[in-house]
């Protein structure tokens, strides 16, 4: 028999016993969209970690040292021969031509002393300076941002952290875990207005002769002196928390564009040690490197290595998380199969009904020169088609029960925790091909029994006069 | 084996029995029985004497325990049961008593049944049911089902359902049973039709001797599962 006959003859067969076939189908249906509802909840959460640990700038960036400081700070790595190569700005360069980084930046850490314009000197507040490189713009703690970002890497403005602008304000300070959150008011009080940083310069130029060292040092442009500055910054923004956190120690409550603030030539805590011992030139404590996704830090970390450099990332961690996340979602969707190996029961019963109810029908057929295999291909038609159709179903109210939970908990979240919405949910075009598909082979797996026991009928015994 | 060329059917020591409980019931017990082409030929016999079983076995629903079947040069033992199902939609047509039509399809489905399994395309359809449903006068009643027809109107059509892949076989399992007597000449006289017109051989079972006479050409009696007495029927075959 040809195959639009034996899908025929299966729709006219499903269509006649139409109410037990639909709940059946529904039944697959539902059994669908459990499995689709669980296994997108766990992609969901998936996608939504990943994307928060994206913008929390750590998982697509490699942290870079000159080898030295690594193997001294850290005794148990196996020592690495060769002389370090120094993390200049020849090294940024070539940091920066590796294929699929975006962007190299120094993680620039500095202290400073600030206050308002407006206020009195004794009204400063000390502080450790960060910087910021312009990807920043899209970290999460901008979410929640007050005011605008840097007009550009090179200008002289800042952003505050909420609990250090409360200290310029003269507030009461917040517990760490309370909400640091400023009222537009505050903030508009700090906004445009000017924050005097009084900073340590690496001044170039000689320094004053050492008493036992007659000659000088003139030949050592590693040495400078320090030199106290002024610089008045624009305050541009507040943000609740600390953007780009990353590698940083310390609270950084007030954040330079990162260029303004390397320009500002200010001492950093790794200039001691290039006291010690003279270096031609400047140096980086360390540098970050940013890829354009996770997923290629690895081999740009693996880049980095040849060129001599000690790389670090937390491209581990995440892949444990991602492995962590596989799990989960094959449990979801073990969970969620078990309504479909329900539903697959509900198809071998209405296929066994059914074999009782077309017996006849069923010897008829054979006495017309239909095949056992004709007859177990009808069947497998129609048990294929209530799972092609309960698949569809099962992934319209998988999907809808989704959006229905995702709103109730985005609205139970913002109630009472006030968060923003977010997805939990995520039906990928994968998921819905994989959905249907497998319900449909549930189907046919369910179908088998009963096809082959209708194709198994005695047509003589079916055909006998009752 | 071989049969002339103009036989259709042949069985050779047929033998089908069945298990009931402990006991064995020989259902044909050797039946050596043969039909030229175009013949019609009535199966009689008392009930359980083997008729309808002999007649599923020559129809390729059942299988013989031993001995030989050969329908139109073909030996049914040796067929496996794809080419068995094969030779139930091209050689043979059937008619039973109680119609067995599909109760849910149309007139018009009913007699497309046999072409669909046979693969005829889907154009050439229409023109065969058409054609045969008018052999049964039926033409005008394609889209009614079973249930809104009379007992003789069914069994037409399950006449030309039969008909639809023009079968060399007709074979017909007390075909006027459920019939009364009128509608069952009209009935019979459709077969002697078909029969004459169309050179079908017709092997028909009937336990209503007078119909036998009147339309068979050969009456064979069979009692417990054993061929008891061939009778030529001039009366049948003169009419």
């Amino acid at each position: 028999m040809k195959l639009y006959d034996m899908v025929e003859l299966a729709g006219r067969n499903l269509r006649e016993a139409g109410l037990r076939n639909s709940l059946t189908t529904l039944g697959i249906g539902v059994g669908v969209a459990s499995l689709v509802a669980m296994v997108s909840l766990g992609l969901g959460l998936e996608r939504l970690f990943s994307k928060q640990l994206g913008r929390s700038g750590l998982f697509d960036s490699v942290f870079v040292t000159a080898r030295q400081e690594t193997r001294a700070l850290r005794p148990g790595q196996p020592a690495e021969t060769g002389p370090p190569k120094p993390l200049d700005d020849s090294a940024r360069k070539a940091l920066g031509e590796i294929p699929d980084v975006v962007e190299v930046y120094s993680n620039f850490t500095a202290v400073g002393e600030f206050r308002l314009e407006a206020a009195k000197p004794e009204d400063s507040h000390f502080s450790i300076i960060g910087g910021l490189p312009p990807s920043a713009r899209g970290s999460e703690a901008f979410d929640e941002f007050q005011g605008q970002f840097y007009s550009s890497d090179n200008s002289a403005e800042v952003i505050l952290l909420a609990q250090f602008a409360r200290a310029l304000l003269g507030l009461p300070q917040q517990p760490q875990s309370a909400d640091q959150k400023l009222t537009q008011e505050q903030v508009n009080q700090l906004l445009g207005k000017n924050l005097i940083l009084r900073y340590a310069e690496r001044s170039a130029g000689p320094p004053p002769p050492a008493a036992g060292d007659p000659a000088g040092s003139s030949s050592d442009t590693s040495a400078f002196n320090v030199v106290r500055r002024e610089q008045a910054l624009k305050i541009v923004g507040v943000v609740t928390n600390e953007p780009y956190r990353g590698m940083r120690q310390g609270m950084t409550s007030v954040l330079l564009p990162v260029s303004f603030a390397e320009s500002l030539n200010m001492v950093q805590p790794g200039d001691v040690r290039s006291l010690i011992s003279p270096t031609q030139g400047k140096r980086y404590n360390s540098l970050t490197v940013r890829v354009a996704r996770s997923k290629q830090v690895p081999q740009v970390e693996e880049q980095i290595k040849k060129l001599g450099f000690t790389a670090f990332s937390l491209m581990d961690a995440s892949r444990g998380l991602a492995l962590a996340f596989k799990i989960l979602d094959t449990f979801l969707g073990i969970f969620g199969s078990l309504a479909l190996v329900v539903a697959s029961l509900g198809i071998v019963n209405t296929l066994v009904m059914a074999i009782l109810e077309r017996r006849r029908e069923i010897g008829i057929m054979k006495a017309l020169g239909a095949s056992d295999g004709d007859v177990k291909r009808i069947f497998f038609v129609e048990a294929g088609t209530m799972g092609v159709l309960g698949g569809s179903l099962g992934v319209g109210m998988g999907w809808l029960i989704g959006r229905i939970i995702n709103f109730g908990a985005n609205q139970y979240l913002q109630r009472n925790l006030d968060a923003k919405p977010q997805d939990f949910w995520y039906v990928s075009l994968w998921l819905v091909i994989f959905a249907v598909l497998f319900s449909v082979l549930v189907s046919l797996f369910a179908g088998l029994y009963p096809a082959s026991r209708a194709a198994r009928l005695d047509p003589v015994q079916a055909l006998r006069h009752d | 084996m071989q049969t002339n060329g103009d036989e259709a059917v042949r069985t050779v020591s047929l033998v089908r029995h069945y298990k009931l409980g402990r006991s064995i019931i020989r259902a044909v017990d050797g039946v050596s029985l043969a039909a030229g082409r175009g013949e019609f030929i009535a199966l009689l016999g008392a009930s359980g004497s083997g008729k309808s079983t002999l007649l599923n076995l020559l129809a390729g629903l059942d299988r013989a325990d031993s001995g030989a079947i050969v329908v139109e040069g073909k030996d049914l033992a040796t067929l496996n049961s794809l080419e068995l199902a094969r030779y139930r939609r091209h050689t043979v047509g059937m008619v039973f008593q109680s119609f067995n039509l599909v109760p849910n399809m149309t007139l018009y489905e009913n007699v497309e049944l046999p072409m669909r399994l046979a693969e005829v395309r889907r154009r050439d359809r229409k023109a065969r049911a058409r054609e045969a449903l008018e052999k049964v006068g039926l033409s005008e009643r394609m889209k009614h089902r079973p249930s809104e027809m009379s007992g003789g109107e069914q069994q037409r059509a399950a006449l030309a359902r039969a008909l639809v892949n023009e079968p060399k076989l007709l074979l017909a399992d007390e075909p006027t049973g459920n019939l009364d007597s009128k509608t069952g000449t009209e009935i019979m006289d459709l077969i002697q039709g078909l029969n004459r017109s169309l050179g079908m051989t017709v092997i028909m079972v009937t336990h209503e001797r007078p119909l036998a006479e009147r339309y068979a050409h050969r009456m064979v009696f069979l009692s417990d599962g054993k061929l008891l007495q061939e009778v030529e029927n001039k009366k049948g075959a003169a009419k």
